[in-house]
């Protein structure tokens, strides 16, 4: 250490003369006292730490990437397809119908007795012989893709819109609020009714002979359905944390710092609203597959052959007393799913929120 | 306050004016007419059931026709059937209104007392069976949830007859219904308790010497209250929309019912009557309740 007396000299207080030992650069010594204690952390990094120690929220993704594994990899071990109805060497099974999980029918079992292999039916069979085990993965991916993508079109028109009131605000942000209001006041589900009727009449014309037929006209109507409607939600979301960010201090600051209005987006706001988006959108998924299991269920979900798991469980309430499995393995997915994005939804918001966090 | 009442109510009546356009001329993109079928009747008598019903004229002034008769209580008549649709409506509303009502009270208030029970006692076994089950109850859909209590309680166990017309038994029915919006109002009340005991105002009373009882249901449920209250109008959505699954699963002859089948059976003028029936009574209640809970809070401004 210097000597007091020498880094703080007496003032002379008529001269000018500067103390150059004053903007000597800092030894090794005394940057070492400045340096952090432990790393930097950003927020997503200290987000994604907090979210590894939420249990309930670590078994959800499990449990999802476990369901989303099993959609891909089962359609490739087992022998059989959505639509196919069993057969025996070659030959339609029509003894195969309805059967219990993992049992076999008469005729496969005089073929595993001369020797066959046939892989079992792990969930049974359904009332048209066809694999059911199959039909409840191909149900899920039905469902989660149904969810997905209605979440990613409620996003990206959510995301855009909003931010646009949000970043114009005044009379741009006055029309399109009053727009979004309206919309917020329909009654989502009647009028998803309605317009699945309407586009299911519709549609099935205006697709014949292109690659969307293939796909189904309810799935398109919900699908624009919710590109209509569920927006809204999302839109006033965004625009209310813009509104609420941009008019923070630490902007101001950032403003008067000189920074690029680019960075400021990218470094303040983004950060900040990004995890509300986020978790909305995780939440929207379960919102999803809960609308296209009720509209299965109400008889305008997808398309016949084609299962989902509203489909599967409300195709199941005819012989539900002889079958009961039937209405179980679609709906105990159905509720796995819903629960998982829950509880992921509130681990997320616990870890990302910084309002909550102390 | 009344200009932000008068607002509302302007609010309402506008919405309800855009669905019923929406419903109407949703429903006339769809092709083909109620009078053209396979084997086309004679043109003469298409144009005078045309005439006979406007439909000859251009379709907004059928659209104003079709107010008109709204108006005056006319819904017009069922393709099906061929009833008044303002008298199937009303025979059928009135079971569907039975049971949604007790589902709200029946999810109402347990939910409420669960809620403020799991808050009282957080992290004792109480809370965590109650924030257990209300987390498993949000995420069963209602027609699984129904088909299921159908299946053990009817079918199985047979302890409750299943539902007929000489025989009602409203209790799975009902149950079916509120158990979501029951587990909702669960973890709302609990939350927004949980927050209100944290409050100064709360300390306060304690420290005052005021009772706890005092302290729980005049300070902090009070104020707990109002974000329940708020849950009031997507419940009654939800109930409604509800009450179509759960009235198919129980066969109840009641209006969710009725919209269900119209729809299987593409019976046009009645899914467009029964959409704008229930659109009406949901924007309603939503404004009932929009106006208590501005009532409640004092802390909310009238804009």
């Amino acid at each position: 250490m210097m000597d007091n007396n020498e880094k703080f000299p007496r003032k002379r207080p008529f001269s000018l003369q500067m103390d150059l030992s004053k903007f000597s650069p800092a030894t090794d010594e005394e940057k070492e006292q400045i340096v952090q204690m432990r790393e930097s952390t950003t927020f997503f990094k200290d987000g994604i730490k907090k979210l590894s120690k939420d249990p309930f929220a670590m078994i959800s993704i499990a449990v999802l990437l476990f369901i989303v594994l099993t959609i891909f990899i089962a359609p490739i071990i087992v022998p059989y397809s959505y639509q196919e109805m069993i057969s025996v060497d070659g030959v339609r099974d029509r003894t195969a119908m309805n059967l219990a999980p993992f049992t076999y029918s008469v005729n496969e079992q005089a073929a595993i007795k001369s020797g066959e292999k046939i892989f079992p039916h792990i969930f049974g069979t359904d009332q048209l012989s066809r694999d059911y085990f199959i039909r409840v993965i191909y149900g899920t991916r039905v469902s989660l893709t149904v969810g997905l993508f209605a979440s990613i079109i409620v996003l990206i028109i959510g995301l855009i819109y909003g931010s646009i009131s949000g970043y114009f605000g005044g009379k741009v942000d006055l029309v399109l609020m009053r727009i979004v209001d309206i919309i917020y006041a329909l009654p989502d589900m009647l009028m998803i009714i309605l317009l699945a009727v309407v586009l299911d009449a519709t549609l099935s014309q205006a697709l014949d002979g292109t690659i969307l037929e293939r796909v189904g006209t309810n799935m398109i109507s919900i699908f624009i359905v919710f590109g209509l409607l569920y927006w809204v939600s999302m839109a006033r979301l965004v625009r209310g944390q813009i509104l609420s960010i941009k008019e923070n201090e630490y902007i101001l600051a950032a403003k008067a710092l000189g920074a690029k209005p680019g960075r400021i987006i990218r470094k303040h706001i983004l950060p900040n609203c990004i995890s509300v988006i986020i978790i909305s959108t995780a939440l929207q998924i379960p919102a999803a597959i809960f609308t296209e299991s009720f509209l299965s269920f109400v008889g305008l979900g997808v398309q016949a052959p084609m299962p989902s798991l509203g489909s599967l469980a409300s195709a199941a309430r005819e012989g539900l007393q002889s079958y009961p499995y039937k209405l179980l393995f679609p709906s105990l997915m159905i509720c796995l799913i819903v629960l998982s994005f829950n509880l992921l939804g509130d681990g997320l918001r616990d870890a990302f929120d910084p309002k909550l966090r102390r | 306050m009344w200009k932000y009442v008068l607002k509302r109510i302007g609010l309402a009546i506008f919405t309800i004016f855009i669905i019923i356009a929406i419903t109407f001329f949703a429903m006339n993109a769809i092709p083909g007419g109620p009078f053209q079928s396979e084997k086309a009747p004679d043109p003469a008598v298409q144009r005078m059931l045309q005439e006979r019903y406007n439909l000859d004229k251009p379709l907004v002034e059928q659209f104003v026709i079709y107010l008109d008769n709204l108006l005056h209580g006319d819904f017009g008549i069922s393709l099906k059937t061929g009833r008044d649709i303002s008298t199937i409506i009303g025979e059928s509303f009135a079971i569907s209104a039975e049971i949604g009502g007790i589902a709200i009270v029946v999810a109402l208030i347990p939910g409420l007392i669960f809620g403020s029970l799991a808050a009282l006692m957080r992290n004792k076994w109480p809370d965590r069976v109650i924030m257990f089950s209300s987390t498993i109850f949000v995420a069963v859909p209602s027609f699984v949830l129904a088909t299921l209590l159908l299946l053990i309680f009817c079918l199985k166990l047979e302890w409750i007859p299943v539902w007929s017309v000489n025989n009602r038994n409203y209790i799975l029915p009902i149950l079916s219904l509120a158990l979501y919006p029951m587990s909702y109002i669960t973890r709302l009340t609990k939350s927004s308790m949980l927050d209100a005991l944290g409050q100064d105002y709360v300390r306060t009373a304690r420290a005052k010497g005021v009772s706890e009882s005092r302290v729980i249901f005049k300070h902090a449920l009070r104020n707990a209250l109002i974000p329940v209250v708020t849950y009031m109008g997507p419940m009654t959505a939800y109930i409604i929309t509800g009450s179509l699954v759960v009235e198919t699963v129980f066969t109840i002859g009641g209006l969710g019912t009725k919209f269900v089948s119209c729809i299987n059976d593409r019976d046009y003028p009645l899914i467009m009557a029964t959409t704008i029936f229930l659109a009406i009574l949901l924007v309603l209640l939503t404004l009932v309740s929009d106006l208590i809970y501005k009532l409640i809070d004092p802390k909310i401004k009238f804009e």
